[in-house]
């Protein structure tokens, strides 16, 4: 039932000891890097003064513009010699956030995830059909050497080709996918047009991950399959999947409170929230040597639940991510930020100040729908000129979002204005 | 030179009507009106008595409003009347980007409207041609 019972069931008091011990040598670690020994400086960060853990709250956060500001290398603790693999987080514009890992850390990584997968009841006996991007990604790779180290049969048909999928999970007996919440949605469906019924496939378990979504997916998936579906929560700056997880209960996420120190905070303020209270996630890294990253803010909003899982695994749980403290979007698995759309629409003198981003979904695939109001002084009276405007607008876009944004201008005043909290974003997406 | 007053509206219920509520709140007469539609928008095109006062009516209620520069000139009302004025702009490669036309029966004349790249040039090479542009004034108070 627990892959390292030892590490799974530890005792809560010897956990805080394990964490303490790995969190000093973290910051000893970070120390070394050019990033943190600056902000340590600057801050007048007294590390031989963190001697328990609630001594963490004196540190500074690491947000993702650290990691931006970094880049590619200011928060790396090891010699380059060292260093075996790297990944990135989902591309946007300018500078992503790269993570970089020792042979030790991915050998951790996959421990990880392999506790994680087994945690759920997945054996040696299963088929594990793995239907997440391999590359930078971090989802592909992770759950792979995770469901390899557990055992598993993996097969590696990462994300798209949907009849291949369905021959794959028909011809090897799959019984374990690891899939978008958004994906498997659509796929159920082709899994229905092929004539198939989706409950008398071999899959029994679904490893859902990688973007948002609702209780009411998760159910609604579950039924559609005929499976178990839990919740896979990570992100690259903190190795990828695997940071918390369901168990065989699905319960809440077990966070691998050896890996992470986890915090819950105000995001407002900063300050530390009572287990159980809902806010924005803050995790340390102390189990990587190539990267070590302190207070990371997650912009992730969840609670800690304090009481123990009756799976017996001694790592608190936190629960399904409820949304974002910053306004991020993850568009076809992309991460935008409506800041990086507005910045675009915001340097054309013809658009004014006002936009609507519409969010939907057809067919699995994300849509972006933008409308935009007119700048009356630019207006120059002529259907061309909007035109060529349009396609002018969406190609400055794609760059940004990789799909096809559809522009639609609006009269000037017509947009809520930008003052106060303007809701800028309108997801329809069906999560 | 004539002008119209061009407008963008979204194409929705109502858009014409909040567009016409100004113009008769400020006493300006409609001559002629054309909509361009592009899916989503389109461009309202407006001949009025008063180009002027209504384009600066309509911009003081935040509507997005532009004058255009346009060449009227008067044609027969007859078979064949649009047609001469169309050869000559033919001839000289003038391309018309748009355009509209009306009859005005009392006077048993014919008025083509069209906007062009270059309004002066157009002008004088249909007047060399022997066709009658209409002013600003002569066109508005029709």
């Amino acid at each position: 039932m627990y892959l390292n019972s030892e590490i799974e069931t530890i005792k809560q008091s010897e956990l805080r000891n394990l964490q303490m011990s790995r969190l000093k040598k973290a910051l000893e670690a970070a120390s070394s890097t050019p990033y943190y020994s600056r902000l340590f400086r600057e801050n007048k960060v007294d590390i031989s003064a963190i001697k328990t853990i609630e001594h963490i709250k004196d540190l500074p956060f690491t947000t993702k513009n650290d990691l931006r500001l970094s880049y590619p290398d200011g928060m790396v603790a090891v010699d380059k010699s060292e260093i075996v693999r790297m990944h990135a987080s989902s591309g946007t514009t300018g500078k992503s956030t790269v993570i970089f890992y020792t042979s030790k850390d991915l050998n951790s990584w996959t421990e990880q995830v392999a506790r994680a997968v087994y945690s759920t009841g997945v054996t040696r006996n299963d088929v594990f059909q793995n239907m997440m991007g391999y590359g930078l990604f971090t989802g592909g790779l992770g759950l792979h050497y995770g469901a390899e180290r557990v055992g598993c049969i993996v097969i590696p048909t990462s994300t798209g080709n949907s009849l291949k999928q369905i021959q794959m999970m028909q011809d090897f007996n799959t019984t374990a996918i690891h899939i978008t919440p958004s994906y498997a949605l659509h796929l159920v469906e082709v899994i229905h047009e092929q004539g198939i019924n989706p409950h008398d496939l071999s899959v029994k378990k679904a490893f859902l991950g990688a973007e948002p979504y609702s209780d009411a997916t998760k159910i609604k998936l579950e039924q559609l399959w005929g499976v178990d579906a839990y919740n896979m929560y990570g992100l690259s700056e903190m190795n990828g999947p695997g940071v918390a997880s369901d168990c065989i209960k699905k319960a809440g996420m077990h966070l691998a409170e050896d890996y992470y120190i986890a915090e819950i905070i105000d995001p407002e303020t900063g300050e530390q929230l009572e287990d159980g209270e809902e806010g924005e996630l803050v995790l340390t890294h102390i189990n990587r040597e190539a990267m070590p990253i302190i207070r990371y803010r997650t912009r992730d909003l969840t609670r800690i639940i304090p009481e123990i899982c009756e799976c017996g695994r001694t790592h608190r749980r936190i629960e399904r991510i409820k949304g974002r403290t910053d306004d991020m979007m993850i568009i076809g698995g992309v991460n935008v930020f409506p800041s990086q759309i507005e910045s675009v629409l915001m340097n054309i003198p013809e658009v004014g100040n006002n936009y609507v981003i519409v969010l939907s979904r057809e067919e699995g695939l994300d849509r972006m729908h933008i409308k935009v109001e007119l700048y009356s002084k630019m207006f120059q009276g002529d259907l061309k000129v909007l035109q060529n405007l349009n396609k002018s607008i969406v190609e400055k876009l794609r760059s940004i979002i990789i799909i096809n944004p559809r522009i639609e201008f609006m009269e000037p005043g017509s947009l809520p204005p930008s003052q106060g909290k303007a809701k800028r974003v309108i997801d329809n997406r069906e999560i | 030179m004539p002008h119209q007053v061009s407008v963008f509206a979204e194409n929705k219920p109502g858009k014409i009507s909040r567009i016409t509520d100004v113009l008769s709140r400020n006493g300006i007469n409609i001559r002629a009106i054309t909509i361009s539609d592009s899916g989503d928008y389109g461009i309202i095109k407006l001949l009025l008595d008063k180009p002027q006062a209504g384009n600066e009516a309509l911009q003081g209620e935040g509507i997005a409003s532009t004058l255009k520069d346009i060449v009227a000139i008067k044609i027969d009302d007859a078979p064949g009347g649009l047609h001469r004025a169309a050869s000559v702009l033919s001839r000289e490669q003038i391309n018309v980007e748009d355009a509209y036309g009306f009859t005005i029966r009392e006077k048993s004349m014919a008025i083509f409207v069209f906007q062009v790249e270059n309004v002066p040039a157009t002008e004088k090479i249909l007047q060399a041609a022997g066709f009658d542009i209409l002013s600003d004034n002569e066109l508005y108070l029709l």
